[in-house]
């Protein structure tokens, strides 16, 4: 009978009813009942309330109800950890149970149960079972050991367990040294310790003699330990080589990439010139041989050979037909192959490539990818010089299509064409300039403002062009912007004749009707400049910029040494140091390299003086911008579409989780451990604090609290009032607070909120934060349309103070999100009499991101008018 | 390691979740059905929310995720995925579907269990499974499940992972299939951009024992390494790769392809071949676009096998989405024009070796009102079946059966081209 029958139950008193069925003596309504618990699980009903019942139902030969059990037990123990110790005597009696399976399942369960107290428990059955007569019983206690580390690493260390583990490298069973491997390379990565698992030579011929028997998966933990082993010398590499080679036919792509990185590493060391080309040439069939598996696969495989490539180009010069695209290939397959194509293509293959490239920007139909195919052709171009004229006729093409995203896309390509190969192609001006209209993203109308202001003097209609551009001026992108200012004035050095009236209306806009600091710099830096000597600023705006050059690689040299030692891994598919994605969680601390990104800061100058930089990296993710521009375009957003952000009650509506921040420890508080959060709610703000006194010195009293200065001028409205508490006893209060105003405040704004907490022990300092949402008040909200008159009600003339508190990690925040900020909302800081000089009565304003877990800040000083 | 392994339905509903460490929980996968499953739309089949990582593949109705907080072996955790699918097609009866999945719930969980260790994935071989987790329907009584389950590990962990101990046939059968994808994409003049043949060879055992298989094929490499020179009847593979019950060390040093197989039917070999190749279709279109309303259709398709005979021939010919009417004369078999794909079918169930047909046809499509992209004039594709014939040109030499106890086999072996991605540019 279907199973699914368990899913239905949702009458009331199901509990009562489950508890009853779980102790009759009836064993198949009993297992009925287990199923039932299960069913409750798997759709996420929390059942752990059941679990002394499910306990009760341990003991029974019938395997399949033990395993529904054990299920259970791993699921919920956590939540029940004193009750759990009930079920460690059926653990204990079936790790010695007489069939291998129980013995199996007992450990492999107990292993998992993440309690302490079962810890102890489990080491005399571990310490059993990983000398067990069966192998299947070895392999799954060789995982557990591993298990084991990760909840208790010092008695791990204490019962010799890692010897036992060590030991069983030597396990005639290949599995068993598989997992043994496993669990040592997993304790090794937890620990930081690689010398955990030092490979002494006569481990690695095991290994290696053991690759050829086991399975797939053990082949790949083997092959994957193998490749942290440094060989000693060139001859031991080579051996190496020679032993792995033959796993690169395996079927599993697992195990051909593992033994692809075991190969690329031990290469590095091999001297002879003859048998590295040798080898070169045996990584080639089984790297386009993953190209027919599943398109998943597929992806892994080309992001790896993206790396492979990067550092020995030849390997794969002679495939590159292999990575044309096929019509029914997922988009993120096409995507990656195209990236592959270009890596790969030379004098020799270029031809097909460019026509393959052709053929997809015509015929696809994914926009995204279209694009990819455009920006390609661009690459090819800049990549190889003789090409590049077959690439401006393609592109030209592709304008004639007047598909706007397709001409757009070529327009910013062809821009970089000219950048590399000055005063070539410029007989192309004139069609680019027919496609104005179709114009609509910034990148695209950015390069061709760029083209005409750099060729300003051979295109007639030049100033024309320009001046419709200025005429909308105000609902440009900030980007495009900078580049109609750089442009216009190019334009004015280069015919000054009758250009004087539209510079001088750009230099005004700039300066004045735009909140953009940087629009606005460049604006007075061009005035003066133009003001002062026109002839110097020829110079300067209109000097010679360096050419753009084609960078193959993805990433720079350092990370690629790091992701070639980690191949077919996570990493090695983001192209990315595991720093970017890992939480850190006290595991390894990896040597990590931040792809630095210097180009951001540098950008703006450049680009003043009539170059481009940004343009010189077309292969720059988007992320990698500098983190101001974010902040600029989050306020122009605002400032330009009001309307599309919807007001919202923001101040004292979000619950809030009430999880308190641990704020003091015990070994620092002299015993006393304090947690804490801020909270406001009706208007009042109470810091929630939780005192425990864990000290072995006896009973805590005389408590008392005080606050620094700190920005907000936030101090306790009441004295602090905690009963003596004895040892191992907790205490939660609620402190009211308020907000004092007090000159002696400091005047840099910070949300820090320094504490001290008296007891008779002693006095005890912690640092807290303020939620910014406890300080704005409820009332302060605003509307989205008011906002942006607000600030334009702020007089001009008065100086507008701009001051961002951290704004490093708010944005890391932000940024995470993937921009997907859902709505925004402000508030305005109920201190509005502040009188802390020289500062007059300031507003601030909080933009909020849904949930609370960032913000932008600003504080804005209207003057004295108000 | 994976933390956790979901499965979850194209609604976005979580049928099973598995945790096998605590750094992943249930909740963990909301921010990734949200914003893969809903999308449908994806980048890419790995991707991170909140610093987790989530792996994704698809098998009919039912999404299976793995998930992690550390730096794993991605390919490894795709590898398990479809090693997953392959282990519950076994056990559902060829059918991995929602349904399949709650109906028995229980022994999902039973399997997630016993198929991945902490993260790690174990020994994912159906017919062992078997041997040791049942489905209910078809437990054994006390006694004798006791005896099959105690004899499980050992093969679960021996050095023949594959195969039980202990399997009797009364007659000792081998099919050997040979199954070629062929490969083609030309370009709209006629010339071949690319073209290969992957090939599998599908082995269905029925042998008692622990026989021991030494298979032969006219690979140059393989005949060199017998000592025999590679003539004008070898052919040369690109790039193998085979079952893990192939020797490779052995097939490394001698060429030589020997194994035990498992019971039942596995994929024994992969290869790929792109020289030399008898195509076995050569598609001549013309599409014309006689003016902005109106398309005229040539379509030539030859046969360029003799002696056997195709089967299912379909030829595929786009049109552009705003067809109104199509009029086609076919010389054999029937065409017709399928508004859902925009495409003109055209359907031929045997095709003879040495024959040409011809397709000729009109369109008229409606007049468009935004003209936005001129029609993107998508490949025409092919579809066929072409029994008895290897597009590459393999056979197969030899297949030698070695067991104990000497018993006869019958063995048959079978060709079958099919096609691949078959793609004619127009």
């Amino acid at each position: 009978m279907s199973d699914a029958k368990y899913f239905q139950t949702t009458k009331r008193g199901e509990i009562h009813e489950l508890k009853e069925e779980l102790h009759t003596n009836d064993k198949s309504k009993q297992k009925e009942a287990v199923k039932k618990v299960i069913a409750a699980m798997t759709v996420g009903k929390d059942v752990s309330m059941l679990f002394p019942d499910v306990c009760n139902c341990m003991q029974t030969p019938n395997v399949e109800l033990k395993k529904l059990v054990y299920l259970y037990l791993i699921n919920y123990a956590k939540a029940q950890p004193d009750l759990a110790i009930l079920a460690v005597n059926t653990f204990v009696k079936d790790a010695s149970d007489s069939n291998p399976l129980i013995r199996a399942l007992a450990v492999r369960t107990m292993g998992c149960i993440r309690v302490e107290q079962i810890t102890e428990y489990l080491t005399n059955p571990l310490l059993k079972t990983l000398k067990d007569e069966d192998p299947y019983v070895r392999k799954t206690a060789a995982m557990c050991v591993a298990k084991l580390y990760d909840i208790n690493p010092d008695l791990v260390k204490e019962q010799g367990f890692l010897d036992l583990l060590i030991g069983l490298i030597s396990d005639p069973n290949p599995t068993v040294v598989a997992n043994a491997v496993a669990s040592l390379t997993e304790i090794a990565e937890a620990s930081g310790m690689s010398d955990i698992f030092t490979f002494a030579p006569e481990a690695l011929m095991k290994l290696l003699s053991a690759l050829n028997e086991c399975t797939e998966w053990g082949q790949v933990y083997i092959l994957d330990a193998i490749s942290t082993y440094r060989p000693s010398d060139a001859k031991e590499a080579e051996s190496i080589i020679e032993r792995v080679i033959p796993r690169l036919q395996h079927a599993n792509a697992a195990v051909v990439l593992s033994a692809v990185k075991v190969v690329l590493g031990c290469l590095q060391l091999c001297t002879n010139a003859e048998s590295v080309k040798t080898y070169i040439k045996k990584l080639s069939p089984p790297l386009v041989t993953l190209l027919a598996s599943e398109p998943e696969i597929q992806y892994v495989a080309l992001r790896n050979i993206q790396l492979i490539c990067s550092r020995r180009p030849n390997i794969l010069a002679n495939d590159i037909k292999v990575f044309f695209c096929k019509y029914n290939d997922p988009t993120y397959v096409k995507v990656e192959k195209v990236d592959v194509m270009v890596m790969l293509a030379n004098e020799r293959t270029v031809e097909q490539v460019l026509l393959e490239l052709k053929e997809y920007a015509f015929a696809e139909v994914d926009v995204d990818f279209v694009r990819k195919a455009v920006r390609a052709i661009g690459k090819c171009a800049l990549k190889i010089e003789r090409c590049a004229e077959r690439c401006v006729a393609i592109l030209l093409d592709l304008i004639q299509t007047k598909v706007s995203y397709v001409v757009q896309e070529s327009i910013v390509v062809i821009k970089d064409i000219f950048r590399k190969y000055p005063n070539q192609y410029e007989s192309v001006i004139g069609t680019l300039c027919e496609n104005l209209e179709s114009l609509e993203h910034p990148e695209a109308k950015g390069a061709l403002i760029w083209i005409i202001g750099q060729y300003a003097e051979r295109i007639e209609n030049a100033k024309e062009l320009l001046e419709a551009f200025i005429e909308e001026f105000a609902d440009l992108d900030v980007d495009v912007q900078l580049q109609l200012l750089t442009a216009t004035v190019k334009l004015f050095l280069k015919r000054p004749s009758n250009t004087q009236g539209t510079v001088k209306e750009i230099l005004q806009l700039a300066t004045t009707k735009s909140n953009n600091p940087d629009l606005r710099d460049r604006g007075y830096i061009y005035w003066r400049l133009l003001s002062t000597d026109p002839e110097k600023a020829k110079i300067i705006v209109l000097a010679e910029h360096s050419t753009v050059q084609y960078d193959p690689q993805k990433v720079d040299n350092q990370l690629l040494d790091l992701l070639l030692h980690q191949i077919s891994s996570l990493a090695s598919v983001y192209h990315k140091p595991t720093s970017s994605f890992l939480v850190n969680t006290g595991r390894q601390a990896q040597p990590t390299q931040q792809s630095t990104n210097t180009s951001g800061a540098v950008m703006d100058v450049m680009d003043l003086l009539g170059g481009d930089l940004s343009s010189s990296a077309p292969s720059q993710p988007k992320a990698q911008q500098p983190v101001v521009n974010d902040l600029l375009d989050l306020m122009s957003d605002l400032s330009f579409q009001p309307t599309s952000t919807p007001s919202v009650d923001m101040v004292g509506s979000h619950s809030l989780p009430a999880k308190m921040n641990s704020l003091l420890t015990a070994d620092k508080g002299g015993g006393m451990a304090v947690d804490g959060i801020l909270v406001r709610s009706g208007g009042k703000i109470s810091y929630e604090l939780q005192f425990k006194n864990i000290s072995a010195a006896g009973p805590l009293s005389g408590f008392a609290i005080q606050f620094n200065k700190n920005f907000f001028g936030l101090t306790n409205a009441v004295a602090l009032q905690v009963p003596t508490l004895t040892v191992g006893q907790s205490q939660t209060v609620s402190l009211a607070m308020t907000c004092k105003e007090d000159k002696t405040s400091p005047a840099t704004p910070s949300l820090g909120l320094q504490v001290a907490i008296k007891n008779a022990t002693g006095i005890y300092y912690f640092k807290d934060t303020i939620p910014l949402e406890v300080i704005l008040s409820e009332n302060g909200r605003i509307n989205g349309p008011e906002y942006p008159q607000l600030w334009q009600s702020i007089p001009a003339a008065n100086q507008v103070h701009t001051s961002l508190m951290n704004p490093r990690s708010l944005f890391v925040d932000i940024g995470l999100g993937g921009l997907g900020l859902e709505w925004f909302s402000f508030g305005q800081f109920f201190h509005r009499g502040f009188s802390h000089p020289p500062v007059p009565p300031f507003t601030t304003f909080a933009f909020f991101r849904k949930p609370v877990s960032s913000f932008l800040y600003l504080i804005l000083n209207p003057g004295t008018t108000e | 390691m994976i933390s956790a392994v979901y499965l979850i339905n194209l609604k976005g509903e979580i049928l099973i979740y598995r945790a096998y460490r605590d750094d992943v929980s249930r909740a963990a996968a909301d921010a990734f059905r949200m914003q893969v499953l809903a999308a449908k739309e994806f980048r890419s089949p790995v991707q991170v929310f909140e610093k987790a990582s989530f792996f994704h593949i698809r098998s009919s109705n039912v999404y299976l995720v793995a998930a992690t907080r550390e730096n794993v072996n991605a390919s490894m955790a795709f590898q398990f995925l479809f090693a997953l699918v392959e282990v519950f097609k076994g056990y559902f009866g060829g059918a991995f579907e929602e349904e399949a999945v709650r109906e028995n719930f229980p022994l999902v969980y039973e399997l997630l269990d016993e198929v991945m260790d902490f993260g790690y994935p174990q020994s994912c071989s159906v017919d062992l499974l078997k041997t040791f987790i049942m489905q209910e329907g078809q437990q054994l009584d006390p006694g004798r499940a006791l005896v099959a389950a105690s004899l499980a590990p050992a093969q679960v962990t021996g050095a023949v992972s594959w195969r039980r101990e202990g399997i009797k046939y009364r007659k000792n059968e081998v099919f050997l299939d040979v199954v070629e994808n062929v490969n083609l994409l030309m370009s709209s003049k006629g010339t071949v951009l690319k073209s290969d043949v992957t090939g599998e060879i599908v082995m269905k055992t029925y042998l008692s024992g622990m026989p021991e298989c030494k298979f032969g094929l006219n690979d140059k490499l393989m005949m060199q390494g017998e000592g025999k020179k590679g003539g004008s009847g070898s052919i040369e593979m690109e790039d193998v790769s085979f079952h893990q019950c192939v020797k490779l060390g052995k097939f490394d040093s001698d060429k030589a392809v020997t194994f035990i197989p498992p019971d039942g039917e596995f994929v024994l070999m992969k290869y790929r071949v792109s020289d030399n190749i008898n195509l076995p279709f050569k598609v001549s279109p013309i599409v014309k676009e006689l003016g902005r309303t109106r398309l005229e259709i040539n379509v030539k398709v030859k046969a360029q096998y003799s002696s056997v005979t195709g089967l299912n021939v379909i030829v595929r010919i786009p049109l552009p989405p705003n067809t109104a009417k199509v009029t086609t004369t076919a010389a054999a078999g029937k065409a017709k024009y399928e508004p859902e794909t925009s495409e003109l079918v055209w359907r031929m169930r045997k095709f003879p070796g040495d024959t040409e047909y011809a397709l000729s046809g009109e369109v008229e499509m409606s007049a468009r009102i935004e003209d936005k992209k001129p029609w993107s004039r998508p490949p025409i594709s092919m579809e066929f079946q072409v029994p008895m014939l290897a597009a590459s040109g393999l056979h197969v030499r030899f297949l030698k059966i070695y067991e104990k106890s000497n018993y006869n086999t019958i063995k048959w072996v079978r060709y079958i081209s099919k096609n691949g991605q078959y793609l004619n540019r127009i």
